[in-house]
């Protein structure tokens, strides 16, 4: 039952060879090969060099090397480019892409001695909320396959929450990590805008997109993040500031902790979700956190300023998608601009045409005032409302999504009902904040996500919190049937 | 022509002498094989990012410091987005609105040798794009990314210039000023440096500017004065005989000598500018300002001026001198040598003699076959009368052609001047005798015949006689006559 134990309690068992990173590996891969089919999470499986990867992790465990990862499996989001190893980013622009170097973060949970086993599915480009947008077909959410797991991360969420690896890599633009996290009962870290490197992942939206885990709770997080983090002069955006010893801080006291409330997080909120935040918010205050209510006027506003910011710049950063150099390229063109129409008219999908289009329009002259710049100022305004808010409280509470997972196939032909999925997560990408899901109860059978968002560079704070929750309560523990 | 007034602005693009590339580590050398010197930054692979060349940042400040322009304190890139093979992110990164240099000016001196400022408006930093190649790749396009990523300042002027010559000799002007700052090479055949000429004519004496026309691409100073006198010809007889100017962009053909349509306003991109997100905008304080100022040399126009002022040269040979760093050091160091109430003398043979030399067998200053001290070697005879200036120049050829001191030279091929009153005296003798015909005629009045008696003496010097010398000894023995 290795797959039920902690990334410590692994790591323990490796440093004590209790077990070997070999074995560890062999038994997630033998549950990837015979769960993954009913949940479409993997979409490439790199056995060989998974095994490679333990037997080397073995042999630096046994010549006395000591790591809070070294040795444990992962799966990385098929966003983050892995050398030699084809990176797809869900779509079939990049279905024979094999990806010539390592994204930073791989690199450095390599050099950490974790062990990657595969490649996550997830919404083409990143673009989606239910992963349904994937050229690899959607992914199931294990608690009911009859239901999506969130996106756009959603192969790594149900890859956790089926806990077919430790953990698992993703990114958020928008909610990506949160909302699947959210939805499929597992705890989901975006870290702050800056903290770690965007080199080699592939670009959505530039200014939002931030590299984060997926993991059983957050001191599982905390340990990937702690590796995760740091500067890279490869990423002009990336922040030179120490990292925290994230699981050293876990235990810092909860005591006079001030939570924040947040008022415009319930408007809309299911009923039930809505009780569950409430007892969630029960259980800081009898550990000794004040709860206060604070209110963020022009959140209303990000879901229409995420969408015309994203959509412009992802316009512009999939334009190096040309069928010239890398990628899906059209049969037998007969001219360039035919070269051009049909290699990105064949290799990306309706939602991602969608979005190029909306940000072309939006940055197109005698439009970019009313939309692009407009944006940004609303942008700024909503930054303003999260920067007041922390003079008051030390970080806020509320659902992670309006409700629990929906029935594959119910939004997807309604752009802006899907959109609105992440309307309780798009602030902290527009302002840059670290944000995190915690599993906080179910409905209907489905997990619910409770979601804290703390000021830049609160990480620390923010998984102590989260850590502090899953001492009090086993919602994190929960496993769904058939992969307990 | 005439009752025309033509109005020219020129973008120069300047390519920084960095050694890698503005965003990324490639390098920046010309030449190698396609496609060798393009990483996964300038080959724009899924998920890299651009990081911004301090370097040529440092660059594009000393350009603006060296034009007297405010340094912004804080400048952002952005992406102009457009389709094209040879750009392989589908986005050039730019400055638009916000450029790192502003307002500055240049002075350039006219054939009437009048000054004239050429306002500057704006100088920001790109990156170039790659290459397409269509030779020998039939149904195919080949595309060469070395170039890609390679920095470039773009130097807009204002539309101050009237006339293809005075645009040409703004053109210079820059040309000289970038490479005293060591920013660019200025190899114009490697399209180091290279313009686009926005040219309009009025009516003189209107305020309004007419319609312009924007020739794409000029590489050579000599293409810039002709394509420009070709549009400027080309509009006028276009609204001479009733037609409208449409803005465009055209394109020069130097073969045909013509400039031709490439697209119009209509056609043009929008190319949606937008801040790159993946730069942050580039702030510059006090510090990093100071200390790009502490390395500016002097600038051309001081040198230019202290030249006349302490070298007493004409403002057009001081101009001239201090045209490049590299012949400003020379002259200088040829002055250092012979000393400097001698300067003119060194002037004129840097100007005259050396300068043919160089120009006649295409060789850079810097690797002048005559060097600084040499030079002063060969006018030291000149001003201590060993050689005459005339003998001089056969001995300068010598020492072009084999390397050798000018002394060494002299003396090798006796060249040393007849300053014996003696031995002149000897061969004025003998010419007097030997043309008894001519001294008759000479002393009943025809005065020029003087000139035969010195080119006869000369002769049979091998014109190594001191003119002087000569002259004063001729006029006494033509005078009085042998005994």
């Amino acid at each position: 039952m290795l797959h039920t134990l902690s990334i410590g309690e692994l790591a323990r068992r490796l440093a004590a060879r209790e077990i070997s990173s070999l074995e560890l590996t062999r038994h997630f891969l033998e549950r990837i090969e015979r769960l993954n089919p009913s949940l479409n999470a993997v979409i490439t499986l790199t056995a060989d060099q998974a095994l490679a990867a333990a037997r080397a992790a073995d042999l630096r465990l046994g010549a006395g090397e000591r790591g809070r990862l070294l040795g444990i499996p992962l799966i990385h989001k098929d966003i983050f480019c892995t050398d030699g190893v084809r990176t797809s980013c869900g779509s079939r622009m990049l279905d024979n892409f094999i990806s010539p170097y390592d994204a930073t973060i791989v690199t450095r949970l390599k050099a950490a001695g974790t062990v990657m086993l595969g490649k996550s599915n997830m919404d083409e480009f990143a673009m989606g909320s239910s992963n349904e947008t994937s050229y690899y077909g959607p992914v199931k959410n294990p608690w009911d396959t009859t239901k999506v797991p969130g996106g756009s991360s959603g192969g790594s969420s149900a890859a956790s929450a089926a806990r077919l690896a430790p953990f698992t890599t993703g990114t958020d633009t928008g909610g990506s990590i949160r909302q699947p996290a959210a939805l499929t009962g597992v705890t989901g870290v975006k870290p702050t805008y800056g903290r770690v490197s965007r080199y080699g992942m592939i670009a959505f939206a530039s200014s939002l997109d931030q590299a984060g885990v997926l993991a059983r709770s957050a001191e599982d997080a905390a340990a990937v993040l702690a590796v995760m983090a740091g500067f890279d002069p490869r990423d002009s955006t990336s922040v030179d500031a120490p990292v925290p010893d994230y699981p050293a801080l876990l235990d810092a006291p909860l005591k006079g902790l001030k939570i924040g409330l947040l008022r415009e997080f319930f408007d809309g909120l299911e009923s039930r979700n809505a009780a569950l935040i409430r007892e969630a918010l029960g259980v800081y205050t009898s550990m000794g956190a004040e709860t206060v209510e604070v209110s963020l006027p022009h959140l209303p506003l990000s879901v229409p300023t995420y969408y015309v910011v994203a959509p412009a710049e992802c316009s512009s950063n999939l334009s190096r998608f040309d069928g010239v150099r890398f990628g899906y390229r059209c049969e037998q063109p007969k001219d360039l601009k035919d070269l051009y129409e049909r290699s990105r008219g064949e290799g990306f999908g309706p939602e991602v045409k969608r979005r190029i289009m909306t940000g072309t329009y939006v940055l197109s002259a005698g439009y970019f005032d009313a939309y692009y710049l407009k944006a940004q100022k609303v942008r700024r305004l909503i930054t303003d409302d999260f920067r007041a808010a922390f003079e008051k409280v030390d970080l806020v509470v509320g659902p992670t999504t309006p409700t629990p997972a929906f029935a594959i196939g119910a939004k997807i032909d309604d752009p802006v009902t899907m959109y609105l999925n992440d309307i309780y997560t798009i602030g902290a990408n527009l302002a840059g904040l670290p944000g995190i899901s915690a599993p906080c109860g179910f409905v209907d059978g489905l997990p619910v996500g409770m979601q804290l968002i703390g000021p830049h560079f609160s990480e620390a704070r923010l998984l102590s919190a989260a850590h502090h929750f899953q001492r009090a309560t086993d919602w994190h523990l929960k496993t769904p049937g058939g992969y307990q | 022509m005439s009752g025309w007034e033509v109005v020219i602005g020129l973008e120069i693009h300047a390519q920084l002498a960095t050694r890698s590339k503005i965003f990324s580590g490639s390098s920046t050398a010309y030449g190698s094989a396609p496609n060798t010197q393009a990483n996964l930054v300038d080959l724009a692979y899924p998920g890299v990012l651009p990081v911004l060349n301090e370097e040529a940042l440092r660059m594009a400040v000393k350009f603006g410091l060296a034009i007297g322009a405010a340094i912004a304190p804080r400048s952002i890139f952005a992406r102009k987005n457009y389709f094209y093979p040879d750009l392989p992110k589908g986005y050039q990164i730019s400055q638009y609105e916000q450029p790192v240099v502003g307002k500055g000016a240049i002075t350039i001196m006219l054939d009437d040798g009048a000054v004239k400022t050429v306002g500057i408006t704006r100088a920001h930093l790109e990156e170039d794009a790659g290459k397409s190649l269509h030779e020998g790749l039939p149904n195919a396009s080949g595309i060469d990314l070395n170039r890609a990523g390679t920095p470039l300042l773009e130097i807009v002027s204002e539309p101050d210039m009237r006339s293809a010559k005075e645009a040409v000799a703004y053109m210079k002007k820059v040309h000289t000023l970038v490479r005293y700052l060591e920013i660019c090479d200025g190899n114009m055949q490697e399209g180091s440096f290279r313009c686009d000429a926005n040219v309009s004519v009025r009516p003189a004496g209107t305020p309004k500017f007419g319609t312009r026309a924007e020739i794409k691409n000029l590489n050579s100073f000599r293409f810039v004065e002709k394509a420009i006198q070709y549009e400027v010809a080309r509009q006028i007889e276009l609204i001479e005989s009733g037609g409208k100017v449409v803005q465009e962009t055209r394109l020069y053909d130097s073969d045909k000598n013509e400039t031709r349509s490439m697209r119009s306003k209509e056609e043009a991109n929008d190319y949606r500018y937008f801040p790159d997100p993946d730069l942050l905008p580039v702030e510059i304080d006090e510090k990093f300002v100071g200390s790009v100022r502490g390395t500016l040399p002097e600038l051309p126009d001081e040198k230019a001026a202290r030249f006349a002022r302490d070298f007493g040269l004409t403002a057009y040979d001081a101009g001239v001198l201090s045209a490049s760093r590299e012949m400003g050091a020379f002259f200088e160091s040829v002055v250092e040598a012979l000393g400097a109430p001698h300067a003119k003398l060194a002037a004129h043979w840097a100007m005259g003699e050396l300068s043919s030399a160089l120009n006649r067998d295409g060789v850079e200053i810097a690797h002048s076959r005559v060097s600084p001290a040499a030079l002063a070697g060969l006018l030291k005879r000149i001003v201590d009368e060993t050689i005459s200036g005339k003998i001089a120049k056969d001995v300068f050829e010598a020492m072009w052609s084999d390397g050798k001191p000018a002394d060494a030279i002299i003396e090798a091929q006796g060249l040393r001047q007849i300053t014996d009153t003696g031995a002149i005296e000897g061969v004025i003798d003998s010419v007097i005798a030997a043309n008894p015909k001519q001294l008759a005629e000479y002393r009943s009045g025809k005065d020029k015949l003087f000139g035969f008696f010195v080119g006869q003496v000369m002769k049979a010097t091998g014109g190594k006689a001191n003119p002087a010398q000569l002259n004063e000894l001729l006029k006494v023995k033509l005078a009085v006559g042998p005994s």
